[in-house]
């Protein structure tokens, strides 16, 4: 099979210059390398045809071997088109980001930079629990073995034995009971630092 | 069994709607499932005891992977059977009184807790090592959801998940166990493989054996909450107590005793079963009677007492001789009753009284004395007292160690774990004592609990379980006959051994003055000593610190965890996509660049710098190179994309010369049409484009692209290289003459050859013309564009707020002049732009090639078969006119010259390419088979269609949709944008900026009446001056 080196190192440049711009942060760069990778992609599908032929149109006289490679031609076609099309579509994103956020650059996720710097404390698993020594801890019985429960007791005897000893943790700077830290550790309580990200208006 | 399976599941499936019914009363209609079954399994006693010995069934199931429904009911089974029903229908009876019934979720928990009692039967009866498996963690699951039961309490959600996550880690365990036993055995069924223990045991495989046992036995030792994992029973005190009673001391824990009873008979023997077994289960006994002892909660003082039985039992019943295993499965039930008993009392006291602690419990014996009965009568049994099922257990117990550390075989140790039980039994003792003080005696200085009255029907359950124990005790020859077939197992079949019955010996009240016996009169006098003085016991234990601890242990495992988890991720998880790519692209370089140096491959023959039939290519590469360099240099917007366009035209060039006319024309059109939209897209942004990623992040991008430019050459070189057969393609010519009837063999390749693949591409091409459509338009695709002669002259697209006394200016009035027209003599929309933004040169040149544009690209499209072109190309050509229209007249000239909306178009050509593929399947051929028409016309003479063309005509048509899209969106829809945004900034500026532009104002009134405002501010002239530099 051979081997045709011109069309292998201008492969290989598009390559190297395409991978250099889509490192950049810029999206405009980003797409300008991804159509060098795409061309330099199909300069290596073309190489695969081997040696430069005819034109493959068929003639009854021509051997199948002197005409260039049809099949790397066809998939060559099919790229070129789809290329085209997802330039278009990253033509779309461009604008948009340009028109939402003022700005032609990649950002950095902060969520993922916000969860790399999150502590190992978890309200859910560290916080120190009560111990609890009944699952009826509202039923209060009076001297004369009534139900009077805390709901139902409205002249005040409920003595101060069902009061509950409340562990707290110091979360965010604020000291709160370890129930409602564990409640405000899913998305959407205030737990969350609201900022906004992007920078967007 | 698999009925008992399936009844239990299937009512566990209804039990939600029970309760929406009955209310709590619905556990007594769940209660029967087990009752029922009870009913069944004492039919199946004299199968078992009088029959073959076991009762099996087998049903497949996933027969691939050995996997079936096999059960088999021996005596060991039936026994655990007995507890599982019973136990399980007595705490359902008990539910239906514990919970009130404004209680919520009931319903969930009570399928749960059925659901459990069948998947712990499963367990029990299961013949297949997997279908073990799976109920085992069914068992875990359940036991996970109903240990949460209380799932607003943060403690309960702890202990749920601590417990899920212990057993679940030693499961896994299990798992590799079980598969490597299985494998190794050659079958998974438990029956078959103890049948083959002892070729297993002393066999070549005997190194995997133990291996495997031992995995098992992490499973169980989990499971059962033996040292170091006990931690999780304790934790999981926080369910309801029912759940307690049932799977923390009757059921689930004695799922990993179980297991070891199951393999004693066979694997006792290997390895590390005895100082496993042993030696855990000692340290278990010790640590757990120790703990209990210092509990406030009396259920935690059970907690702990059922950690200490659970060693106490796996240490029996893991002995492997025919009288432990009678003792242990003695012991077992008898653990089952007093335990049970226990938990049901602990619950009956917590509810009606409102607290479990021992220092706030006082006279409850007086309020209630039959609950004190029945709670004396379960204390009593576990602490071995004569004349309960404790006691007769506990003695044949005592009387196997005994032999056991008699037999020389044994040695020294024999006497240490003798001693230890000892001591154990006397921590036991001391507990039982502690508990019932605790919950019930007077305590001075304490005022007594406040105690509401039991309903009989809550007492029931326990009672029930208090007078089996009793009935145990005083008669236990049954339960001597049931255990016997399992105690034979063991047996040794030496000569002079004796019967299996005389070497298990039998469970009796009285055995004579015996060694056991004159233990147990030491273990209830230490005891008792323990017991009154608990005090100074409690001051020496809280003088020791608790320098193990377990849970603690745990919760340093899952934080180190988790710091371990955020650590990681935070290295590897960093938000950047530069740092992503790097590793990726690095990688994607290095392993294949290794693998070619490292390969050795000698370089293929047939290499050559210049193609001797195009020596042209050459130059045309030079020029690709510069053009990706600037490319890569260039910090102007516009600068960049020409560059990237030059190396596009270049690759057309390079197309052309290899000898591929197809691919050169539709790069060039391509290309062109890539250009003028990013010249739309982009004309917006800053022309500047700033360097952003500079320093150290430089050397290393040109290191990584080098690195993959080069890998890339060596790559393309050895692949190429490795080829040795003949290319497919090389039928192609013939193929396409005589299958697709045309000369152009690429276009033939396309459209029939291969026609799956180019539907799947123009499915692509709509999707993204889609994707564009929808990030440009925010409502709509754009198809209500009015028709330009809605529109007044002049309007779209003016200047605002140039200074008329500028250069800009002048140049601005002296265009509008000459724009004026009377008529529109060249293309229809043109009248509507604003007449600075008119160029007569380009309108007459559009008029004039136009329409031979899309009769060119017509042409294209149906002699594409034979020569170059096709739909593609086609298709192409027509959007490069369009494309001109746009940029000569603007939006409504765009939308004279296609009125079609592109989703349309889009639409069309993928549903003709589609009928094009789908009839010939109608006609009797494959699918987007074709065939050859030849017809003769008067005029045109022999014509030969061919119906491939069809489905180009399809692709010409979603590629005109695709370029119109762009164009509408790109171009039409940011013009008005921009517009908006110009003529929004205008009106909200003009009281300041009116004044200065007055006069010219004035001035166009006179020719164009229809006028906007004409000033704008400052920052958005830039943007519109810099579309029109460049564009």
């Amino acid at each position: 099979m051979s081997v045709n080196l011109t069309l292998l190192i201008v492969m290989g440049a598009l390559y190297a210059c395409g991978i250099y711009l889509i490192l950049e942060r810029s999206l405009t760069r980003v797409l300008l390398g991804l159509m060098l990778l795409a061309n330099a992609t199909n300069l290596l599908i073309l190489a695969t045809g081997g040696y430069a032929g005819l034109a493959p149109l068929f003639a009854k006289d021509t051997p199948a071997q002197d005409y260039n490679d049809p099949l790397p031609q066809a998939l060559i076609l099919t790229s070129i088109v789809i290329s085209f099309a997802v330039t278009a579509f990253m033509l779309g994103i461009i604008y948009r980001t340009w028109v939402l956020a003022r700005q032609d650059d990649i950002q950095d996720d902060l969520e993922d930079r916000r969860v790399a710097a999150t502590p190992s404390f978890d309200a859910e698993d560290d916080a120190e629990v009560p111990a609890e020594t009944s699952e009826f801890p509202l039923t209060m019985l009076g001297s004369d073995g009534r139900d009077v429960s805390n709901h139902q007791a409205s002249g005040g005897d409920t003595g101060p034995e069902t009061v509950q000893p409340v562990a707290t943790v110091v979360a965010g700077g604020r000291e709160m009971p370890a129930e409602h830290a564990a409640a405000e550790e899913k998305p959407g309580s205030l737990n969350i630092d609201p900022s906004p990200e992007g920078g967007g208006k | 069994m698999i009925t008992v399976l399936a009844v239990h599941f299937s009512v566990a499936v209804i039990a939600p709607f029970l309760f929406r019914l009955w209310g709590r009363n619905a556990f007594y209609a769940l209660a029967a499932v087990p009752a029922v079954s009870f009913g069944w399994l004492m039919f199946q006693h004299n199968p078992i005891y009088s029959g073959p010995g076991a009762v099996t069934e087998a049903f497949d199931w996933i027969p691939s992977l050995h996997l079936e429904f096999a059960f088999r009911m021996d005596a060991l089974a039936w026994i655990m059977s007995l507890l599982v029903l019973g136990v399980g229908a007595l705490v359902l009876v008990y539910c239906a009184r514990y919970f009130k019934r404004e209680d919520q979720d009931l319903g969930g928990f009570g399928a749960q807790l059925l659901a459990f009692a069948g998947a712990m039967f499963g367990l029990v009866v299961a013949d297949d090592l997997l279908l073990l498996f799976i109920c085992w963690e069914l068992t875990t699951i359940l036991s996970y959801l109903l240990i949460g039961f209380a799932r607003t309490r943060l403690a309960a959600r702890r202990s749920a998940l601590q417990a899920l996550m212990v057993t679940t880690a030693g499961g896994l365990a299990m798992l590799v166990g079980l598969i490597m036993l299985g494998y190794t055995a050659g079958t998974y069924r438990i029956s078959g493989i103890l049948d083959q223990a002892p070729a297993l045991v002393s066999g070549t495989s005997a190194g995997v054996v133990g291996a495997a046992v031992v995995l098992i036995l992490v499973g169980a030792i989990t499971k059962s909450a033996l040292v170091p994992f006990h931690f999780w029973l304790p934790g999981a005190m926080a369910a309801p107590t029912p759940v307690s009673a049932y799977l923390h001391a009757a059921a689930m824990v004695k799922a990993g005793i179980y297991l070891v009873a199951r393999l004693a008979p066979g694997f006792s023997e290997t390895a590390y079963w005895q100082p496993v077994v042993l030696g855990l289960g000692l340290a278990t006994m010790l640590v757990g009677g120790y703990r209990a002892l210092r509990q406030t909660d009396i259920k935690l003082i059970l907690a702990y007492g059922t950690v200490s039985q659970l060693g106490f039992l796996t240490m029996v019943v893991g002995l492997g001789t025919p009288d432990a295993a009678l003792a242990g499965l003695a012991m077992l039930l008898a653990h089952g009753l007093f335990k049970a008993t226990l938990f049901l009392v602990v619950g009956i006291i917590d509810h009606q009284s409102g607290t479990r602690d021992v220092r706030k419990l006082s006279g409850v014996f007086r309020s209630s004395r039959a609950l004190g009965i029945v709670a004396g009568i379960g204390a009593a049994s576990m602490a071995g007292v004569p004349l309960l099922g404790g006691f007769v257990a506990k003695e044949s117990v005592l009387e196997a160690f005994v032999h056991h550390a008699a037999d020389p075989h044994s040695g020294p140790w024999g006497m240490v774990v003798l001693a230890g039980l000892v001591v154990g039994s006397v921590l036991t003792f001391a507990y039982s004592a502690r508990f019932m003080w605790g919950a019930f005696a007077a305590k001075p200085g304490v005022a007594p609990t406040p105690f509401k009255a039991i309903t009989p029907s809550f007492l029931a359950a326990p009672a029930v379980l208090s007078v089996l124990t009793i009935a145990y005790g005083l008669w236990p020859v049954p339960v001597d006959a049931w255990i016997q077939p399992y105690a034979a197992l063991f047996a040794s079949t030496a000569p002079d051994a004796g019967t299996p019955a005389e070497q298990a010996g039998h469970l009796a009240l009285w055995h004579g003055l015996t060694p056991a016996l004159g233990l147990t009169a030491v273990t209830f006098v230490l005891g008792a000593v323990m017991y009154f003085g608990r005090n100074a016991v409690a001051r020496v234990q809280s003088l020791v610190p608790a320098w193990v601890d377990g849970d603690r242990g745990y919760q340093l495992t899952i934080g180190a965890l988790d710091d371990v988890a955020v650590w990681i991720t935070g290295r590897t998880q960093r938000g950047s996509l530069y740092f992503y790519l790097a590793v990726i692209l690095s990688v994607a370089f290095v392993l294949p660049l290794t693998a070619i140096l490292l390969g050795g491959n000698a370089l293929p023959r047939d290499v050559y710098l210049v193609d001797p039939n195009s020596p042209l290519q050459l130059v045309a590469g030079v020029g690709i190179v510069i053009g990706a360099l600037a490319a890569v240099k260039a910090n102007k917007r516009f600068l960049a994309v020409l560059m990237v366009s030059v190396t596009g035209y270049g690759i057309a060039l390079v197309f052309a010369l290899q000898g591929a006319p197809d691919l050169a024309l539709t790069q060039m059109l391509v290309e062109t049409i890539i250009l003028v939209a990013f010249v739309l897209a982009m004309r917006s942004l800053p022309p500047e484009l700033r360097d952003r990623t500079g320093g150290k992040y430089r050397v290393v991008r040109v290191i990584i692209g080098l690195g993959f430019g080069v890998t890339m050459v060596f790559a393309a070189i050895f692949a190429m290289g490795a080829r040795t057969a003949l290319p497919v393609s090389l039928q192609f010519p013939q193929l396409a003459y005589e299958g697709g009837g045309g000369l152009n063999v690429v276009n033939v390749t396309l459209v029939d050859i291969r026609a799956w693949d180019t539907f799947g591409e123009i499915s692509v091409l709509a999707l993204a013309a889609t994707g564009v459509a929808s990030l440009i338009f925010i409502r709509g695709r754009g198809d209500r564009l009015q028709t330009s002669a809605s529109v007044a002259e002049g309007t779209v697209g003016r200047h605002h707020g140039v200074d008329p006394g500028s250069r800009d200016g002048a140049a601005l009035a002296i265009s509008r002049k000459f724009a004026a027209a009377a008529r529109d003599p060249w293309i229809v929309a043109g009248r509507t732009l604003a007449p600075e933004r008119r160029s007569i040169i380009f309108e007459v040149v559009t008029r004039l090639i136009f329409h031979s544009m899309i009769i060119f690209s017509l042409y294209l499209l149906l002699a594409g078969h034979n020569l170059p072109g096709g739909g593609f190309a086609g298709g192409l050509t027509a959007g490069l006119a369009l494309t001109i229209r746009y940029l000569a007249g603007g939006r409504f000239e765009l939308r004279e010259a296609a009125p079609l909306s592109a989703g349309a178009l889009l639409g069309t050509g993928l549903a003709l390419a589609a009928v094009s593929g789908v009839v010939p399947l109608l006609l009797g051929g494959q699918v987007f088979q074709s065939a050859i028409i030849q017809v003769w016309l008067p005029v045109f003479g022999d014509i030969k269609f061919v119906t491939s063309t069809i489905f180009d005509i399809g692709v010409y048509i979603v590629v005109v949709g695709l370029v119109l899209d762009v164009l509408r969106s790109l171009g039409a829809e940011i013009d008005e944008h921009m517009e908006e945004r110009s003529a929004a900034a205008a009106q909200q500026d003009e009281p300041e900026e009116d004044r200065p532009g007055q006069p010219e104002v004035e001035a166009e009134r006179d020719l164009e009446p229809p006028l906007e405002p004409d000033t704008v501010p400052a920052e958005t002239m830039p943007a519109e001056t810099t579309a029109k530099g460049h564009a």
